[in-house]
């Protein structure tokens, strides 16, 4: 478990890192829709989206001048906002599946144990 | 390859919705037999590398650029369902903060990146699994193409909704042979970051790769993870090999 988890440390900072430095290199050309659209004739109907003033639009962060570091800001923000969501929506699924009685699953009473231990610290909204 | 507000008409944007939707909320039932201790921290940590990855477009021909969608790679790594909530948060994230793909059109992508490029990557990848030698190389060819096929599908898909319910007039055949050409390309890139990343995962830790599960069992990558000094892991095939 604890080798687990320092795999999952290292793959974070290498998301961080391709995020926040790296996609200051990734080709600004238009992606294969976009050119097609182009290409087309179809591209002026598309329409800004409702969230085209997030600060975080475009993948940029709004008030930070300098391109670089605004982009990067931005890829770290949304790595570890993804990080947040998809982590603790698979946790959550995890445990609720784990505290069924799906004796079937052979893989440990171990982390059966665990979830009963943390049960009542959270999900209090105790959807099921 | 994430499809604006606009392009596609209401009726075929709420269609695709609803088709989303339905995905979702199958993959949500399904995903709890795939999630245990050691794939829910993997699922994290995969979703926010896809999103990583996604910003990194790469250059294809003609002044035109791709970036990985991840759908066969996530699925391989963490199992398909789990992949489609991945992919959704990806794609939610994407629409809301980033204004990446259209808001109303986030059904639409879910369909396309989530639900398609997922579908058809990791179905492929099962079919070739199961002809293909058993092993590394074996594994590693059945994701790579069904990463490649996962991206021209994708778009073909999307030129059919173009053609149900596209708001521009232009002829669907060369919106055809354009998106199916260009995205040709881009699967041949999703193809290689694909099998890259599989391949550095299961090099250090195979266990950990969910789509890897039956070599683990059948002990075919055994030697190696021996070599590479792997402590945790053996408890799992020591049954199967006393049997």
């Amino acid at each position: 478990m604890t080798r687990t988890r320092t795999f999952v440390l290292v793959g974070v900072v290498v998301a961080l890192l391709i995020a926040g430095v790296g996609s200051w290199y990734a080709s600004s050309s238009p992606d294969g829709l976009e050119a097609t659209a182009a290409e087309q004739g179809f591209d002026h109907t598309a329409e800004d989206s409702a969230t085209a003033d997030s600060p975080l639009a475009d993948y940029s962060l709004a008030g930070v001048d300098d391109a670089r570091l605004s982009g990067g800001l931005a890829g770290v923000a949304g790595v570890l906002l993804v990080l947040l969501l998809a982590g603790g929506l698979t946790l959550a699924l995890r445990r609720r599946s784990a505290g069924t009685r799906d004796g079937a699953d052979p893989r440990d009473e171990a982390s059966t144990h665990d979830v009963s231990s943390r049960h009542e610290v959270d999900d209090p909204a105790g959807r099921r | 390859m994430h499809v604006p507000d606009g392009y596609l008409d209401a009726a075929t944007t709420a269609g695709t919705a609803a088709v989303a939707a339905a995905g979702v909320a199958l993959a949500l039932r399904g995903a709890r037999r795939e999630l245990d201790e050691r794939t829910a921290p993997m699922a994290g940590l995969t979703a926010a590398f896809v999103f990583a990855v996604q910003m990194m477009n790469f250059p294809v021909a003609y002044g035109t650029s791709g970036h990985l969608i991840g759908g066969a790679l996530t699925a391989v790594l963490v199992g398909p369902w789990t992949a489609v909530l991945c992919m959704t948060v990806v794609l939610l994230v994407q629409a809301l903060v980033f204004a990446d793909g259209g808001l109303t059109a986030v059904g639409t992508n879910v369909t396309l990146m989530g639900l398609v490029a997922v579908g058809v990557g990791y179905g492929a990848f099962r079919l070739l699994r199961a002809v293909l030698p058993a092993g590394r190389t074996g594994l590693l060819a059945a994701a790579g193409v069904g990463a490649f096929l996962s991206v021209p599908v994708a778009a073909l898909v999307f030129v059919g909704l173009f053609g149900l319910g596209g708001v521009a007039d232009v002829s669907l055949g060369s919106v055809a042979v354009a998106m199916g050409g260009v995205h040709l390309l881009i699967g041949l890139g999703e193809a290689a970051i694909t099998v890259a990343v599989l391949g550095a995962v299961l090099a250090v830790r195979p266990d950990l790769v969910r789509g890897a599960r039956h070599l683990q069992r059948a002990t075919a990558l055994a030697p190696r993870s021996e070599t590479a000094g792997r402590p945790a892991a053996p408890a799992a095939p020591a049954p199967v090999e006393a049997r």
